[in-house]
């Protein structure tokens, strides 16, 4: 046989291979389980923050099984799916996933504003739920257009309106912004320019001189960028990147002198991947939180017992309690007392897409129900309704001191005056343009 | 046995010219049109629609349109991507701000569009060739991806700089289905391979193939190389924009210019050098190969991994996926370096023998 | 007029950097006809070889000077497996083909040296120190408000740019192997019938691009971190090596000035007027307008065309 024949032959196999992996009808699935996907993306140039939040994901949905045997008695099972950040094979990862299951997927988090964007689009008609925490659309807030849609702990414009608070207090008051010059260097994607709205309008209200340096995707080059910022010197830099732009925005501040406490990252630039790159280049860099810091706590004993020491978790010893590590386990923790929340009234059976939407929307974490899932000192109270998607919009304020993150600043909470005009005028002009008509939330059960 | 053209007498020139001269051909054709229009239907489920047959649908039309230059007219290109994207974001406009359009009608006219910025990035052809072209190009991909991400009123200055597609509607049907997704987007690629089929073999196509082979030669026996580079260009960028649109439209329903990168262009090209150069079959072929290759590695490889007891991370599989792609990519190119068309037409002339071995 | 001069030495010396990723390219190019789109993940690979050997080296706290002299011996090794299975598997089968196809081989290269590298070596982002200053020096403070910012990192990768490029031209011009190599440049078949293997030199080029890779990744790493962006320089040199021609060293560098200066005074002075992010596409259109008056490149071979 030939070398040509021996690839014919191949091709036919390959493609016979195709076309019955695709039709094969998927294997019997146990009727007891809740299916749960996890979109990651393990490699590319967003990789070094995408695994540590992936594997949280994994831990905590593991631990869950492994100490109480899922939620309420129903096994949690998970897939990871490769997007890559690439909005194509998020759309081709949510298409595989959202029929698995007995009751299909449960709800989606797909960690990408991109892929969020799309899949809002697709939600609706598939009555799945997206929790997009920390990230995605900040008017999806609102639940009487976006009814799929859940930016829980923080939207983009809650970062915004927190980071301005905070440089208002550092500086001594609001009245201080007045003429100052604050830059937004940032992602040159739907995620970079979400803050630009809330911005805008703030350096109005404020009267600050607000400057846009955009870096295009990945960012690893930003020389120019830099010699801009020493230019113009502005009084505060707020870093809005994401994968390797983060670490080589605090690489270049040292490399211009910018003095790095004045730099503010998005809680998506304040993680370890971040500032270990840049070595001591790093240290005084600031970044908000999405509530919780670094660190181990309550819920990490569990993991520790029931996940890490089994050798069950993908994570490597260093990312067990990073910052980007316990954002993963808030993350699971968050959609499984929601889907724990839908059961209280459904049944304590697998959910429906559509029954954990009322279970988020429902769903109110005090601070006892937080202490005794482990979560003390990590989040504060959450409390989801139909009108605010959010939930909460508390934030602080952390500080690389060279070899970890430290809080040093209190709780700030976003200022709604600001807010939710904002949110309101672009919610309802997507409504306007998707001819969604609004649910009245007042009759929503 | 089955696959023999003799007894076969062509009794006229239109007998002779026809796209497929053997009965057999036209047998499997129309079969294949029946399975693909009137079986497929009902048969599959959204997944395989959403993740399979509608973007293979698809790019087989942008990798046609990418063939007619690279293929036909010998032009390497590396700024296809953008110009889909020229086609999505020109549909985009055209249905946001001429709202009594129809949204099928804005994709048509995206071609045109499209097919216009193609001819003013062809310009510069008729000076570069080979590979200074196809870096050339590349100045085409750059400038879009600025352009859509910067100038504000491509994407009607919404704040994020991600757009939504309007709803699909035809004659007061609702085409949002995947179902009707599908059969719109193969009933245009099927009308305009037919198109693109026919324009190639005629006196258009030949131009474009003596300019290939030769375009110092071709000039010279009266071929105008400005005329033929440049209708190229606008073929090859009408038939990526209509596919860049119906991308949008039909496939991604909101996006932002980061799906219109240079690794669309590069996959496009991919598709045609897998497919063949120079072949419509091909084309459809290389889309159906690249589109399918990384979900079936994905799907495959963790339980072949499970098989031999190795539990396989997602990033193991994904890298795997990147290391047996290109592999993959090379080996083809060392076996059969003229693609699948190729191939296929190796087996069709082992078919014609079978079963005797000469 | 300060912070022009700034802008304007920051170019040139980002301009450097991306030579030292044009010239793999070139010397490619000129051995063997290939355009190598792989260079790109060459300096990737090597790259992550360096960083994680040296990892490895010092955690057996062996002293920094020979951990160091070990990890580059390490990456050069991978450098040398990797051109050699090139050679083997894909260039000595794909003789004679045309060279899109050769082309479209090395992005197939391309994908499994990305996929291969971040499987051995890891997907993190790995902080890369080979001892190379990384501090800013502040020049002429007296004279312009604020002084003239320079990365002493920038300076010593010019150094060792200038370095590999004298280095290159003694080896093109002196050695036999180098004589050996214009040979083959020149005409393959003819070079063979004297008597000079082909496929040793291929291996032998591909050798020297991957050490070139591998100066590069490291500079790039102490920059940058080594990570998986540094497989997207590629994209960032093609400017470079269009305006400086693909078979002329010298041109690499030259066109890296030009290029790396243009790309950050138009992005410096012209970006914030027109939204920003213009250096990618701006360099391909300086580049391009090149073209447009001399189709071979600054330094180009002339193309000669023959009917």
């Amino acid at each position: 046989m030939g070398i040509r024949q021996v690839a014919l032959l191949g091709t036919a196999i390959v493609s016979a291979g195709m076309i019955a992996a695709l039709t094969a009808p998927s294997v019997a699935q146990a009727q007891n389980e809740q299916f749960i996907p996890n979109l990651v993306y393990r490699t590319g140039a967003y990789a070094p923050n995408g695994i540590p939040f992936a594997d949280g994901v994994a831990d905590y949905i593991n631990m869950l099984n492994a100490r109480d045997g899922g939620i309420n008695g129903v096994k949690i099972i998970t897939e990871e799916c490769e997007t890559g950040y690439a909005t194509d094979r998020g759309v081709e990862c949510y298409e595989r996933l959202k029929g698995k299951g007995p009751t299909g997927a449960a709800y989606f988090s797909p960690l990408s504003t991109g892929i969020t964007f799309a899949l809002t689009e697709k939600a609706p008609g598939d009555k799945i739920p997206l929790i997009t925490m920390g990230y995605g659309r900040s008017d999806s807030r609102d639940g009487e257009i976006f009814t799929w849609n859940f930016p829980l702990l923080g939207t983009y414009w809650t970062a915004a309106n927190v980071a301005i608070q905070y440089i208002a207090k550092e500086w001594g008051g609001f009245d201080k912004l007045k003429g100052k010059k604050i830059a937004l260097l940032y992602h040159d994607s739907p995620y970079g320019k979400e803050p630009i709205a809330a911005l805008d309008i703030m350096s109005k209200k404020y009267g600050f001189d607000f400057l846009q340096i955009p870096v295009p995707a990945p960012g690893s080059e930003q020389k120019s960028q830099w010699l801009q910022i020493r230019q113009q010197r502005p009084d505060y830099v707020l870093l809005w990147g994401w994968g390797v732009m983060n670490s080589a925005a605090v690489t270049e501040a040292g490399n211009v002198n910018y003095p790095r406490d004045h730099m503010l990252g998005v809680w998506w630039s304040g993680a370890e991947p971040d500032v270990l790159p840049a070595g001591d280049k790093a240290k005084g860099y600031k970044a908000l939180m999405l509530q919780h810091p670094a660190g181990k706590f309550a819920v990490h004993k569990d993991l520790e017992k029931y996940v890490i020491s089994q050798g069950k978790s993908m994570a490597k010893p260093e990312e067990f309690g990073q910052v980007l590590y316990n954002r993963g386990i808030i993350n699971s923790m968050l959609g499984t007392e929601s889907i724990r929340t839908a059961m209280a009234k459904f049944g304590n059976k697998p959910m429906t897409g559509e029954q954990v939407r009322w279970g988020i929307e429902h769903l109110d974490l005090n601070a006892d129900r937080i202490k005794q899932l482990g979560f003390d000192g990590m989040i504060g109270p959450i409390k989801v309704s139909c009108l605010d998607h959010e939930g909460a919009r508390l934030s602080r304020v952390h500080q690389w001191d060279g070899k970890e993150w430290k809080v040093i600043s209190d709780w700030f909470k976003g200022d709604d005056s600001i807010l939710e005009p904002l949110v309101k005028a672009t919610a309802d002009a997507y409504g306007k343009e998707k001819k969604i008509t609004p649910r009245d939330c007042s009759k929503a059960s | 046995m089955l696959y023999r053209e003799a007894g076969q007498f062509k009794a006229s020139y239109q007998a002779d010219q026809a796209i497929f001269p053997v009965a057999q051909d036209r047998l499997v054709m129309l079969a294949l049109l029946v399975i693909a229009f009137l079986v497929v239907p009902f048969v599959t489920s959204e997944y395989v629609y959403r993740a399979v047959l509608i973007p293979t649908v698809i790019l087989s039309l942008a990798a046609i349109g990418l063939n007619v230059l690279m293929g036909y007219c010998g032009q390497v290109s590396l700024g296809s991507g953008a110009f889909m994207g020229v086609g999505a974001y020109a549909a985009y406009n055209l249905a946001v701000r001429l709202p009594f359009l129809n949204p099928f009608v804005c994709i048509l006219l995206s071609g045109f569009v499209a097919a216009a910025v193609g001819i003013v990035f062809g310009i510069p052809s008729l000076r570069i060739k080979g590979f200074y072209l196809a870096c050339a190009t590349l100045a085409a991909q750059f400038f879009g991806d600025w352009a859509f991400l910067r100038i504000k009123w491509v994407t009607n200055y919404t704040p994020s700089g991600s757009v939504n597609a309007p709803p699909l509607q035809l004659f007061g049907w609702d085409l949002s289905s995947p179902t009707a997704n599908y059969l719109v987007a193969l009933g245009i690629t099927l009308a305009l391979a037919l198109a693109v089929k026919n324009i190639v073999r005629g006196h258009i196509g030949r131009q474009w193939m003596a300019i290939r082979d030769m375009d110092i030669a071709a000039e010279i026996i009266g071929v105008r190389p400005l005329y033929a580079k440049l209708s190229a260009f606008a073929v090859s960028s009408f038939l990526i924009g209509v596919a860049g649109a119906m991308w949008a439209f039909l496939y991604l329903g909101s996006w932002e210019p980061a799906a219109f990168d240079i690794n669309r262009s590069f996959s496009l090209m991919f598709m045609v050098i897998i497919g063949g150069l120079g072949s419509i079959l091909g084309s459809a072929l290389g889309a159906i190969f690249i589109v399918l290759l990384p979900i079936f590695l994905n799907q495959a490889l963790p339980p072949l991994g499970a098989a031999v007891g190795w539990q396989i991370s997602t990033a193991t599989v994904s890298h795997f996926e990147s290391m047996i792609f290109g592999a993959l990519i090379v080996f083809f190119l060392v076996v059969e370096p003229h693609g699948l068309a190729r191939l296929w037409s190796i087996g069709k002339e082992k078919l014609r023998l079978w079963p005797f071995p000469h | 007029m300060g912070f022009f001069l700034e802008v304007l030495i920051g170019g040139l010396l980002a301009g450097v950097l991306y030579s030292l990723v044009a010239l793999g390219f070139v010397l490619i190019f000129k051995a063997s006809g290939v355009f190598n789109f792989a260079q790109g993940a060459m300096v990737l690979t090597a790259g992550l070889a360096l960083v994680r050997a040296l990892d490895v080296f010092e955690q057996w706290h062996w002293p920094f000077g020979l951990a160091l002299l070990s990890a580059f011996a390490f990456a050069a090794v991978i450098m040398a497996i990797i051109a050699w299975m090139v050679e083997r598997l894909v260039l000595r089968k794909l003789v004679n083909q045309e060279d899109i196809i050769l082309f479209m081989a090395t992005i197939g290269i391309t994908f499994f040296l990305e996929g291969l590298a971040q499987t051995l070596f890891g997907a993190d982002v790995y902080p890369l120190n080979v001892g190379l200053p990384k501090d800013p020096i502040f020049l002429l403070e007296s004279l312009f408000d604020g002084g003239i910012l320079v990365n002493e990192l920038d300076i010593w990768a010019a150094v060792a740019a200038g370095l590999l490029v004298a280095g290159l031209a003694l080896f093109f011009q002196r050695t036999r192997i180098g004589r050996a190599l214009r040979a083959v440049a020149d005409d393959h078949a003819a070079a063979q019938s004297v008597g000079i293997p082909l496929n040793q030199i291929w291996f032998i080029v591909w050798l020297v691009a991957g050490l070139v890779a591998l100066v590069a990744g490291a500079v790039w790493g102490s920059k940058l971190g080594v990570q998986f962006s540094l497989s997207l320089l590629a994209l960032k040199a093609l400017p470079v090596l269009i305006l400086g021609g693909f078979t002329s060293v010298p041109g690499a560098i030259i066109g890296g000035l030009i290029i790396g200066a243009g790309e950050k005074l138009a992005e410096v002075f012209l970006g914030p007027s027109m939204g920003g992010g213009i250096e990618i596409w701006f360099a391909y259109v300086v580049a391009l307008l090149f073209l447009l008056f001399r189709p071979q490149g600054l330094f180009g071979e002339r193309i000669i065309e023959r009917v």
